[in-house]
């Protein structure tokens, strides 16, 4: 059951994501950035209704876990689109807004396909020894959850790699970027790490996923709010080895 | 061993973007010049260096905080540990690193003092308005 801390930060999630959405209205940069936008309004709308469903069923019900699993994979495929969204503004001056449409479907098709064949495979082998209880079942959902989130970060990191190969100087596009390279990456290893240390006692996972949760609105914000669509930066200053 | 892969891969690309966040919020302040009171105050005058880092910091604690700023502080904040970290363990084998850090601290130094700027400008905008009410 989540306690005062999970519920403060909860809301305080709730409350970024939809600073998000009002900043870049109030910059004019709702259109530019639709994709970005969109998923904020998802994620904010979700996690209204899990605190609904919350409150209706309880923690522990079947209804709130159905419903926070599957809610969770359609946001990570919205984070997908946004991804989509940014590769499509990266490239936008090369007319490859077609091609990248098209890498966009076969990518979600992709993973779909990549996590589909992770759970068969998991699953025949948890059915072989008769055994698919909730713990098992956990186990499935963290690692289809760590590989969803890794693909995210390669995806990001090929993005970065790119902005950084065509010297891109969008100030706010590569704080955005950045952002979402840092969220992946920041998800990715967590779950990866819980994942290497099932059975372990955990006290601090409670903790750090919800205020991990945070991060991303949090710069997305900061990144609207206080960048201007027009200040330029020179990448190579922002590449770890020195360009 | 997947789970293994992906937490290394994971840490080094949460690493690698991590440092590019915080140069990108440092690059959007180095453009701005200090005022001559500021270079007064925190005593840098055109380089900061990494030593000036904290006690810019405490100045910046004295004045009041900006909503808009304080994520970017405590980020930077969080870098310049993370680059003491480093100059204290790694770099004391690779010389080039410590130039590497030593820059890279003053770059934070500089940052700093450009948020303490902004908040000395705030201070004076809020107390003139509670002056003219």
């Amino acid at each position: 059951m989540p306690g005062p801390f999970q519920y403060c930060v909860w809301f305080l999630c709730t409350l970024l994501e939809v600073s998000v959405v009002v900043c870049s209205i109030a910059k004019g940069s709702f259109r530019r950035y639709l994709s970005l936008n969109v998923y904020m309004f998802a994620a904010c709308f979700v996690n209204i209704a899990r605190f609904k469903i919350l409150l209706t069923y309880g923690y522990l019900s079947p209804e709130y876990g159905y419903f926070y699993y599957y809610s969770d994979l359609l946001l990570t495929i919205g984070l997908y689109c946004a991804l989509m969204g940014l590769y499509s503004r990266v490239f936008e001056e090369m007319g490859a807004g077609q091609y990248v449409r098209l890498g966009a479907v076969l990518l979600l098709l992709g993973t779909a396909g990549f996590s589909f064949a992770i759970v068969q495979q998991s699953s025949s082998r948890l059915l072989g020894h008769f055994v698919l209880d909730s713990r098992a079942m956990g186990h499935l959902v963290l690692e289809a959850s760590q590989n969803l989130y890794f693909v995210g970060l390669v995806l990001t990191y090929v993005l970065w790699g790119a902005m950084l190969k065509l010297r891109e100087t969008r100030t706010r596009l590569i704080q955005l970027v950045l952002a979402l390279g840092l969220y992946f990456s920041v998800f990715a290893a967590s779950y990866a790490f819980r994942n290497l240390s099932t059975g372990m006692r955990n006290d601090i996972w409670p903790y750090f996923i919800p205020i991990s949760g945070c991060l991303l609105p949090l710069a997305w914000a900061y990144a609207f709010w206080r960048i201007p669509e027009d200040a330029r930066l020179v990448p190579s200053r922002l590449a770890v080895v020195p360009r | 061993m997947m789970a293994g892969v992906i937490f290394i891969f994971s840490a080094a690309a949460l690493l690698q973007f991590f440092i590019s966040y915080c140069r990108s919020l440092i690059a959007a302040s180095s453009k701005q010049a200090l005022s001559a009171e500021v270079k007064d105050v925190t005593g840098i005058q055109r380089l900061a260096s990494g030593d000036d880092f904290k006690r810019v910091m405490q100045l910046l604690q004295l004045c009041p905080e900006r909503p808009e700023d304080r994520n970017s502080v405590q980020a930077i904040g969080a870098y310049f540990s993370f680059l003491n970290f480093l100059r204290s363990t790694v770099a004391r084998f690779i010389p080039s690193m410590q130039d590497w850090t030593e820059s890279e601290r003053g770059h934070c130094a500089y940052f700093a003092a450009v948020a303490l700027e902004r908040r000395i400008s705030f201070s004076r905008d809020m107390l003139a308005q509670q002056m003219d009410a």
